[in-house]
């Protein structure tokens, strides 16, 4: 059983069907990564599995765990344990970093807060002794600001995560360190659903899902994905009109 | 002067003023009491006379030439009865070259049918520079008016910074009117925030004049509304000169039945002159609140960390 199972979901929005009978399995404690063009869904299937607004009237099964959670609000399931990170996170209006990395550690840790929190930038490179104090808004560069997500991520410390486009907006070194950290969340078991159309996210997955068109055309491991995303994918040479010949 | 130091320490706890600064030499203070004058220390070079009325204190203030104030100076304006009527009449002068902070606590926490009545008038000198922190605490019943009014005028490279609070307790009815002329590179700043729940009532008039050249001028509002309550603010800024410039910027949250409504005016005389603005009007960012969300905190939890943090 995986942490997440997707069964025959499907979306639609002002008449367009965004997901077309998606079905998935998420293993636990590795890293997957949902791949495709723009416009494939993969966003549309990950906001789904979290529950975000617009996106909550599917039809067929999430389950987490073996739960259904199509009834359950975004926080209900974020307390089950899932959470997500923006391609491009929200800024706020004086809530100090060290407040928002520090909102989601549940109450059984929170005793460690303040050691969570300072530990969760450290890892992302973050100073505590510069950033905590410091507010999550525009006074932040874009990498920043994906780094104070991720940070966030780090100290809530959930079984399953899913980062939209974590390369995009941010330099070469964030990347790296962002993988290191990912790297490391798996090592502690955390099940890691990274969306992407980047090939340098790609290679850091084990697993890939290959969407195109609302659908899921492929799932491999993420080496066998790469060669054909690579070379059909980049550009999209059949405008949303999937071609699976040589995938698997 | 009555120097009633059960009622000072009252006031003081209720505001949150540290006792230790009564014991400074070196650390300005002014407390008032309904029309008593409960407390007051000067430092050199500031002058404080204070004249006891039926329903209140008339003060003049004068910050000598030259002279800069290093700590902050304390001012208290407060009730700890549950009604009355307090008129405050205050006249300030800041004269050239000089430059002072002020901490203003207005204490009401028991009120129950206050009014707390302020007039002001405010003249800072040239290159000098006058900051006026307003801190307003109050009680939970809503029993209260707040009506502060003032008239600013800011010579040849003054500045003048004005922060209005009233985050504690319920807001009752306020009713705001500043109005300021800043003249050739003087610079303005007026910033309010004010949490409304219940049926409160916020009234937020700025006007800025930006006359002189160079003048810079900023009115920044931060409100949040919840349950019935209503806000309106009204925020003007004229620019007249050539290279004024400023910015009106004004954000409010509103939640269940509450009401805002914000006009901004901005006008320029000059075709060398520059004014921006901005207004965000509504609910709570609904990204912002699914981010917070998805970390775990419910919606009610979410909403109130975002609005902590625009009223912060």
């Amino acid at each position: 059983m995986g942490i997440v199972e997707i069964h025959d979901l499907s979306l639609t929005i002002n008449e367009n069907n965004i997901l077309k009978h998606v079905n998935l399995d998420i293993w636990t404690g590795h890293i997957h990564a949902l791949v495709g063009t723009n416009g494939a869904g993969k966003s549309t299937l990950a906001s789904s599995i979290m529950g975000l607004e617009g996106y909550r009237e599917v039809t067929g099964d999430i389950l987490f765990n073996g739960e259904r959670i199509n009834d359950l609000t975004i926080d209900e399931r974020a307390r089950k344990g899932i959470t997500f990170g923006w391609q491009e996170p929200a800024r706020y209006e004086g809530i100090r970093i060290s407040d928002f990395v520090g909102a989601g550690i549940p109450s059984s840790r929170q005793k460690q807060k303040e050691h969570i929190i300072n530990d969760s930038l450290q890892q992302m490179g973050l100073n505590p002794d510069e950033y905590q104090n410091r507010s999550v808004d525009q006074t932040l560069s874009g990498g920043e600001r994906k780094k104070v997500e991720l940070a966030s991520i780090v100290a809530m410390d959930p079984p399953f995560i899913m980062l939209d486009e974590p390369d995009s907006g941010i330099d070469v070194g964030t990347l790296e360190k962002m993988a290191e950290v990912i790297q490391k969340l798996k090592k502690k078991g955390t099940t890691i659903l990274l969306i992407t159309h980047s090939l340098a996210v790609l290679r850091q997955a084990d697993h890939a899902f290959l969407m195109c068109d609302g659908r899921i055309i492929e799932k491999s491991v993420a080496a066998k994905i790469i060669p054909y995303f690579e070379k059909n994918c980049i550009p999209c040479d059949h405008k949303n009109m999937p071609d699976t010949e040589g995938t698997s | 002067m009555n120097a009633d130091p059960k009622l000072r320490t009252a006031l003081t706890n209720a505001s949150g003023i540290e006792q230790d600064i009564f014991k400074r030499k070196d650390i300005a203070h002014l407390f008032i009491h309904h029309n008593k004058i409960i407390g007051l220390q000067g430092v050199p070079g500031l002058e404080i006379d204070a004249e006891e009325l039926d329903d209140g204190v008339s003060l003049q203030i004068v910050l000598k030439k030259d002279t800069l104030v290093a700590n902050p100076v304390h001012m208290c304006f407060g009730l700890m009865h549950n009604e009355g009527l307090q008129r405050i009449k205050m006249k300030i002068h800041i004269q050239d070259n000089a430059s002072m902070q002020v901490l203003a606590h207005c204490t009401f926490p028991n009120a129950l049918n206050i009014q707390h009545l302020m007039d002001a008038d405010i003249t800072i000198g040239k290159h000098a520079s006058y900051s006026y922190i307003e801190r307003h605490v109050h009680g939970d019943h809503g029993g209260i008016t707040v009506v502060p009014k003032a008239k600013i005028h800011l010579q040849d490279h003054a500045r003048y910074k004005t922060d209005f609070e009233l985050l504690k307790g319920r807001v009752g009815t306020i009713d705001i009117d500043y109005e300021t002329i800043c003249e050739p590179y003087s610079v303005l700043e007026m910033n309010a925030r004010v949490n409304a729940t219940h049926n409160d009532v916020v009234q937020i008039k700025e006007k800025g004049h930006l006359n002189g050249e160079h003048s810079h001028g900023v009115l920044l509002s931060r409100v949040a509304v919840r349950d019935e309550a209503t806000a309106e603010v009204y925020s003007e800024l004229t620019a007249s000169a050539p290279y004024a410039r400023g910015h009106v910027d004004c954000k409010e949250i509103v939640q269940d039945n509450g009401v805002v409504s914000a006009i901004p005016i901005v006008k320029v005389n000059h075709p060398k002159a520059h004014i921006t603005h901005e207004a965000s009007l509504g609910s709570v960012d609904s990204k912002q609140l699914q981010t917070l969300m998805a970390r775990g905190l419910d919606e009610e939890k979410a909403t109130d960390l975002i609005i902590q943090g625009l009223l912060r």
